[in-house]
């Protein structure tokens, strides 16, 4: 059910908060979408949900089971961004979009597997398990918000929150055949996101119907003082999706991409409207650039685990020895690896080939955004080049994992919003079509989606 | 050329030689598709360092938060409010 069917049965008295929510609770995780299931939480907000139903100050969230990614915090449950080094970490406080939902009476009843500190594009950087995706058990549910991706396809919850640095909701949406949001940077607070690399970083809701992500999206965003990159924005709902005029980038569908997903993609965009071919010349720059300008601020955001402050702890005779070893022991190989590329590309000697270089790479690729909107009101691409692909065919390969990213990081280096929409199947295995927008017309690419889910 | 060993000292991670090992051929491969930024010519060029430039957004300098000892309470060695380090120095 999506959000809009369980608000009508609520609202029809056919079933209660409490009800729907242990009907969620008793379903079987099959996929391994869950790190923690937070039972006692959910029964509570279900009973607090009860009685705003009963006063009518229900809203349409009010009552409605759903997931949160394991890395944005839920006051008093477990958070451990899939890493050994938080593996008992509880969370002090909520995250601004958490308390925002709580106040709507939303229903949490658990945190979901990802890719290590949202570092991967499969969950198999998990340091726990691997999610498997429910189309296909021998593919990953894509990253690194496979679990919640995972969670919302398989009905374990009506609609989850990500967070996306490179494309880390949109990619397990295409994976798994669900809506997945990545807002304009700045339109959800990131207090209480566990912070990968914070020019980046958004929350966003992945969904079953683009209105339930609409919804979700105006339920948690706004300006927020604990987030001064938080910017407040109006929904705009008056938008004429049919006279639109869309571009396609040519570099978007080049050699490498699965020729199957190309047709598919194509036809969907057609079918709805004309296709103004645009060029965004230097896309196949953006990966380059994104994997220095993402290490480096990782690198700096995740110094904090130290073996001092919180989480694991392996206390060595001096500070430094403590270091190394908490660090060494706590964190997976991908974390690791991004830490070093990020601490190389930061080095003395390094910083204005690497960081520098990158960060102007980044405002030639913004320039091509700005340009190809000044023709054409949104973007179409395919999400990803290809299907979900098998459990265990990229790990280890580091640099094709990264490729995996390659139709989603221009977005987060531009903080542009973009949304996966389901568009068809590739031997059975579900196709995202990218919808990229101007900054802050998060709106108007839901409006779009809403022609396809 | 990336020294894996080197780097790992400078980000305190404690890593294996086997380790090491593997690190420094995939740090190097990694490197060396990041090196495809070279062909670009970004003279006169800007860097971005956040989507959108908006300048310093500060508050009144006010004591808020209240919780401090629910954060204090996280460490793993401590003594009343304060937190316990290992030495620096010998």
């Amino acid at each position: 059910m999506n959000i809009l069917e369980i608000y009508k049965g609520l609202s029809e008295k056919k079933f209660s908060a409490l009800e729907i929510t242990k009907e969620f609770l008793a379903k079987k995780d099959k996929y391994n979408a869950f790190i923690t299931i937070s039972k006692d939480l959910a029964l509570e907000q279900a009973k607090k949900a009860d009685k705003m139903i009963a006063k009518g100050e229900n809203t349409v969230l009010t009552g409605v089971p759903m997931a949160v990614k394991d890395n944005i915090l839920v006051e008093g449950v477990k958070n451990t961004c899939a890493s050994k080094i938080l593996k008992d970490y509880i969370a002090p406080y909520d995250a601004t979009c958490i308390k925002k939902l709580k106040d709507l009476g939303a229903v949490i009843i658990g945190k979901t597997n990802l890719d290590e500190f949202a570092m991967g594009s499969s969950t198999e950087n998990s340091g726990f398990f691997t999610t498997k995706n429910p189309h296909d058990i021998t593919r990953v549910p894509g990253g690194s918000s496979g679990g919640s991706a995972a969670a919302v396809a398989a009905d374990l919850c009506c609609y989850a929150l990500g967070s996306d640095t490179g494309g880390s909701i949109r990619q397990p949406a295409s994976f798994c055949g669900v809506i997945g949001l990545k807002p304009t940077y700045g339109a959800v607070s990131r207090y209480g996101l566990t912070a990968f690399a914070s020019s980046f970083d958004q929350i966003g809701p992945l969904a079953k119907t683009a209105e339930d992500a609409r919804i979700v999206l105006n339920a948690i965003a706004g300006k927020d003082s604990k987030d001064s990159t938080s910017i407040g924005f109006k929904d705009k709902i008056d938008t004429n999706t049919t006279q639109l005029k869309v571009g396609i980038p040519r570099e978007y569908f080049i050699e490498g991409i699965n020729s199957e997903v190309e047709v598919l993609v194509k036809q969907a965009i057609k079918k709805n409207y004309d296709i103004m071919e645009i060029s965004l010349p230097h896309t196949k720059y953006a990966l380059a650039a994104y994997y220095i300008i993402a290490p480096s601020e990782a690198s700096a955001n995740l110094a904090r685990f130290d073996g001092v402050r919180y989480g694991l702890s392996k206390a060595e005779k001096d500070l430094f020895n403590t270091y190394l070893k908490t660090k060494g022991v706590g964190f997976g190989d991908e974390v690791k690896r991004r830490i070093m590329i990020g601490t190389y590309a930061l080095s003395a000697g390094y910083y204005d080939a690497y960081y520098l270089k990158a960060q102007k790479v980044r405002t030639l690729i913004k320039q091509d955004f700005d340009k190809a909107f000044k023709k054409v009101d949104v973007i179409m691409t395919p999400t990803c080049s290809s299907p979900a692909f098998k459990i265990g065919e990229k790990i280890d390969n580091p640099l094709a994992m990264y490729l995996a990213d390659i139709f989603t990081v221009s977005v987060n280096l531009a903080g542009l919003p973009a949304v996966s929409v389901p568009i068809g199947t590739v031997d059975k295995l579900p196709v995202g079509l990218q919808i990229i927008g101007k900054p802050f017309e998060d709106h108007k690419i839901l409006e779009v989606a809403k022609q396809y889910a | 050329m990336i020294s894996a060993e080197h780097i790992a000292k400078l980000a305190r991670l404690g890593l294996s030689s086997s380790e090491i090992k593997k690190f420094q051929k995939e740090l190097s491969s990694i490197l060396n598709y990041i090196n495809l930024l070279e062909e670009v010519d970004v003279s006169n060029i800007d860097p971005t360092y956040h989507p959108f430039e908006r300048g310093t957004n500060i508050r009144k300098d006010e004591a808020i938060s209240q919780e401090s000892d629910k954060l204090i309470d996280l460490a793993p060695s401590k003594k009343k409010r304060y937190i316990k380090v290992k030495s620096v120095f010998k």
